[in-house]
């Protein structure tokens, strides 16, 4: 590797190799090629993977169908409520974790992280066995929408609360303590100077924190799998029910829609996140 | 001279985006020299250097180094070494792996690597340190070894970028010291990029100022405070007063000028002028008397004091002539009692030798 | 920091509803599965009761595990992880490589192309990939096109291989790039200046210095792999399956809940295994931090 360099290009401007220009090219092409496919076949007549005549069919059978309407409205109502309850206790657990001194710190801290590296199979059976032997399972069933659900949610707070908890404490790493007692120092109470200065600092971590607890929230399916009981079954569930049973362009649309959703939301917290990172 | 060690042949770098860092600029250094590199940031120092280096690559014209046209040449064969900015002193290794590190990867032999890199830490005295990693070493400490890593290689050419920026005030000058001892013992080229003039004027042999990508001048230090070919490296050297002139006559060298604030100067020059000019004037050429000075020929103007700055050594004073023009004058603390001898507001008189004033024509 | 003795009511406030829902949904779940593992069916009346359990009475279900055919999807996981990763790793480091040293404008733009898939549902991206790979899928028809095929690209391990690298690559190129890009260049560029080749410059200066990157990225890709269940169950087939899939199975089909959990803190155990050495290596590394 030690050919001439090209004129006006000096020797670490990896990103203009022609060999990684094209490795680059073929990732995105595996990477994006199969979810276009999908795309593109949820407009077609039929299952076959040859196109057979453009049609909207298939959205309006997945949306009159009542089990995938219903699994896709689950999946949101999870995530929300979700997101909501872990953003506020991932961001008062890393309060906890920045601001305190507490005996055996560590080994809390060592717990905290534990749903993020547990197997999800692993978090997902034992909760499925709680929830049986505590009652739990039965006892929602027959309850009202989205109350049904309450298993569910329980469950992805659990595994969502730590990463939003991660997201905040490494901001919070950037606070200049300074700033809390310039408050103090200008008169501002300890309540005035959390809301005036602390939240307004954490502000870009909550939103990337819940951005990610939703989108987990949405995207789980072993969790979801076990802890929920046979009426409430989420999008994800429904899918692997249907994709069991083979190919259908029903899924193909309403995976349409969902990719659609995600998206959009993504989008949406980059965009409302990106002006207020000028904290850093 | 003799043949140019390094020769500079019309380079060009233009980035994608439109931006010209270094603009048709030809520069022949000699054999030994330590030659400087001088200008304000963004002037494309840094890029000339890392050039001559093969870190980047002109889009236009060739770099010479030992007769052969190295400008496409990768960096890793190039008879130059270069001491970083930031020193980049691999963090992983020891001080001894770091020094080794140009050896080994080039394949010279064991014993030989041993005893260079052993005669390299003794040149910078960092024997006793060869074992420590560089995370417990200081700013300094890692600048020797930076330094000693790249004259191990015994390079034609050794390049400083910056290399006291990152130290403080004290460490430097014992660096800049240190740094012309090592020239005198190694006997290799240095070029050094830097944005400081001091440095640039006690240290190398001849300078290249540098401004938006061109040369402006190319001399020895001396030269370049007492000859500037421009406002530009007049301003940039040191201080100086800059005096708008409009030029009443010229018979060959002499030329005879109306000034602003100052009236009439007569001064000589090599150049032709056109109607406008700009006499300079270091501010420690300029005198002042609270008496009307006496004397053929010199210059003399009336001030106000309007401020006294106390250096020590020198007093800085800055005077209100007439027309509106701020003269800037240098004055010795020749006596232990009463400074430049001068109050703010105080009515004086400004005085120079018309020789000692300079016509700048560009 | 402060102490919390000097702030009680502040500290409790805000440690109580994480550390309540940390014991209830998953410290005390994962206890209650861990008893079970030692546990078997209970016999009442001389039958094998489905909800009754005697606690602590056995090692039985440890040693069932270590039956052969339990050790080889336990092997399975272990080595399709390793090979998943691995190619994650080789794939990630130049594309990562490639976005730090993009021109600045573009690195957002190129990062954001890398890791989007991410954000989009797991399920639905393993069913996109095999909707197109089966034997009636895009990649097929394409093919019997130019008269060949079609083949049967799923059910085998390669297959979940590809599924495990689609789904995971965004894992390793994020721990990668934030290292990558917060190496300072000017230890690249003094070793090329010092004579190295661009290959010897890897080995000995970026790599060396990224390696906690890399390692980060290792268990962000190996851990969830070794638990996989979705991806050996869709593109792999049966035959393909991994202990994450005997784990399912022992719950939902075979009913035997003290060896699933056996089974599951295996996994478990696994995975603790895979953190400690990166904890060994990275304690022993001086890189740049991801």
């Amino acid at each position: 590797m030690n050919a001439a360099l090209k004129s006006g290009q000096g020797p670490l401007e990896y990103a203009r190799r022609p060999w990684i220009i094209i490795l680059f090219g073929l990732v995105l092409v595996f990477l994006y090629a199969p979810i276009a496919s999908l795309i593109v076949f949820s407009f077609n007549v039929d299952k076959s993977g040859v196109w057979h005549g453009f049609t909207v069919m298939n959205y309006v059978k997945s949306w009159h169908n009542d089990a995938i309407f219903q699994a896709l409205t689950n999946s949101i109502t999870i995530a929300i409520l979700s997101t909501v309850f872990s953003t506020i206790f991932g961001a008062m657990t890393a309060l906890t974790l920045w601001r305190f001194r507490f005996p055996f710190k560590n080994i809390y801290e060592g717990f905290v992280a534990l749903p993020i590296v547990v197997p999800e199979i692993c978090m997902g059976i034992s909760l499925a066995m709680f929830f049986n032997y505590t009652g739990m399972m039965a006892g929602v069933r027959d309850w009202i929408w989205p109350f049904n659900l309450i298993n569910i949610i329980f469950a992805h707070i659990a595994f969502c609360f730590p990463f939003v908890a991660v997201v905040v404490r490494a901001r919070l790493q950037g606070f200049n303590r300074q700033l809390e007692e310039a408050s103090k120092d200008l008169g501002a109470t300890e309540l005035q100077t959390f809301t005036n200065v602390l939240v307004p600092f954490m502000v870009p971590s909550l939103v990337a924190g819940g951005l990610l607890a939703f989108t987990l929230s949405l995207d789980d399916f072993v969790i979801t799998l076990f802890s929920s009981g046979p009426g409430s079954v989420t999008f994800p569930v429904k899918i692997y029910g249907m994709v069991k049973r083979g190919v259908d362009m029903q899924i193909n649309a309403a995976s349409t829609v969902l990719i659609a959703i995600t998206l959009a939301a993504t989008l949406i917290a980059m965009k409302l996140q990106s002006p207020s990172k000028s904290g850093h | 001279m003799s043949a140019p060690i390094v020769s500079i042949k019309n380079l060009t770098r233009r980035y994608p985006g439109g931006v010209t860092a270094v603009d048709n600029v030809s520069i022949d250094i000699a054999q030994n020299e330590f030659f400087a590199l001088l200008g304000p940031s963004g002037c494309g120092k840094t890029t000339l250097l890392r050039m001559i280096s093969g870190l980047d690559t002109p889009t236009e014209g060739q770099i010479f180094i030992g007769g052969e046209d190295m400008a496409l040449t990768p960096p890793n064969l190039r008879p130059t070494n270069m001491v970083f900015q930031s020193y980049a002193v691999f963090p992983h290794m020891t001080v001894q792996d770091n020094v080794s590190y140009g050896l080994r990867v080039t394949g010279v032999a064991a014993d030989e690597t041993k005893r260079r890199t052993a005669e390299a830490l003794e040149m910078v005295k960092l024997s006793h340190l060869a074992a420590r990693k560089p995370d417990q070493m200081s700013g300094g400490q890692r600048q020797r070894v930076a330094l000693a890593r790249a004259l191990v290689k015994r390079p034609k050419v050794l390049l400083l970028d910056e290399p006291l920026s990152a130290l403080d005030a004290k460490l430097r000058d014992d660096m800049r010291l240190e740094l012309t001892r090592l020239q005198e013992t190694v006997g290799i080229t240095f070029i050094i990029v830097t944005h400081d003039q001091d440095e640039a004027l006690s240290m190398a042999s001849r300078i290249a100022v540098m401004n938006k990508g061109a040369v402006e001048q190319i001399a020895t230090p001396a030269e370049l405070y007492e000859q500037p070919r421009n406002r530009f490296v007049a301003d940039f050297i040191g201080k100086v007063n800059l005096i708008e002139a409009s030029v009443l006559k010229q018979s060959g060298k002499k030329v005879s000028c109306l000034t602003q604030g100052l009236g009439k100067i007569d001064v000589s020059t090599d150049k032709t002028c056109g109607d406008k000019a700009t006499v300079a004037i270091r501010p420690e050429k300029l005198k002042i008397s609270t008496v009307e000075p006496k004397g053929a020929g010199i210059i003399k103007s009336r001030a106000t004091v309007r401020d006294v700055a106390y250096y020590g050594d020198t007093s800085h004073i800055v005077a209100d002539a007439a027309d509106g023009l701020n003269l800037h004058i240098n004055v010795q603390n020749n006596t232990r009692t009463g400074g430049a001898g001068v109050d703010r507001g105080q009515k004086i008189w400004v005085h120079f030798n018309p020789t000692d004033a300079l016509l700048l024509t560009e | 920091m402060d102490d919390w003795k000097d702030f009680k009511r502040v500290f409790l406030t805000l440690a109580s509803p994480g550390s309540f829902w940390l014991l209830v949904f998953f410290i005390i779940p994962m206890a209650f599965l861990f008893v079970l593992s030692f546990s078997s069916k209970a016999i009442v009346n001389g039958e094998t009761s489905t909800t009754a359990y005697d606690y602590f009475n056995t090692f039985g279900n440890y040693i069932a595990s270590a039956g052969t055919s339990y050790l080889v999807l336990l092997w399975r996981a272990i080595w399709t992880s390793a090979v998943a990763t691995f190619v994650c790793l080789v794939l990630a480091y130049p594309l990562a490589l490639a976005v730090c040293f993009a021109a600045p404008k573009w690195r957002p733009i190129l990062l954001l192309l890398l890791i989007l898939p991410f954000w989009i549902n797991l399920l639905i991206r393993t069913y996109a990939l095999y909707s197109i790979f089966r034997s009636t899928g895009v990649v097929n028809q394409a093919m019997g096109l130019i008269g060949l095929g079609p083949y049967e690209m799923l059910n085998n391990t390669s297959a979940v291989i590809m599924g495990l690298v689609y789904v995971y690559l965004p894992f390793m190129v994020l721990p990668l790039y934030s290292t990558i890009e917060k190496l300072d260049r000017s230890y690249l560029e003094a070793s090329l200046d010092l004579g190295a080749s661009q290959a010897r410059t890897f080995w000995s200066v970026t790599w060396p210095l990224t390696l906690p990157g890399v390692i980060t990225g290792i268990i962000l890709v190996y851990i969830p792999c070794l638990g996989t269940f979705l991806t050996s169950d869709i593109l792999g087939g049966p035959n393909n399956w991994t202990i994450g899939n005997a784990i399912q199975n022992q719950f939902l089909e075979a009913n035997n809940w003290p060896f699933g959990a056996a089974l599951s803190f295996i996994l478990l155990y696994a995975t603790f295994i895979a953190l400690v050495i990166r904890a060994l290596i990275a304690g022993r590394s001086k890189g740049v931090d991801a």
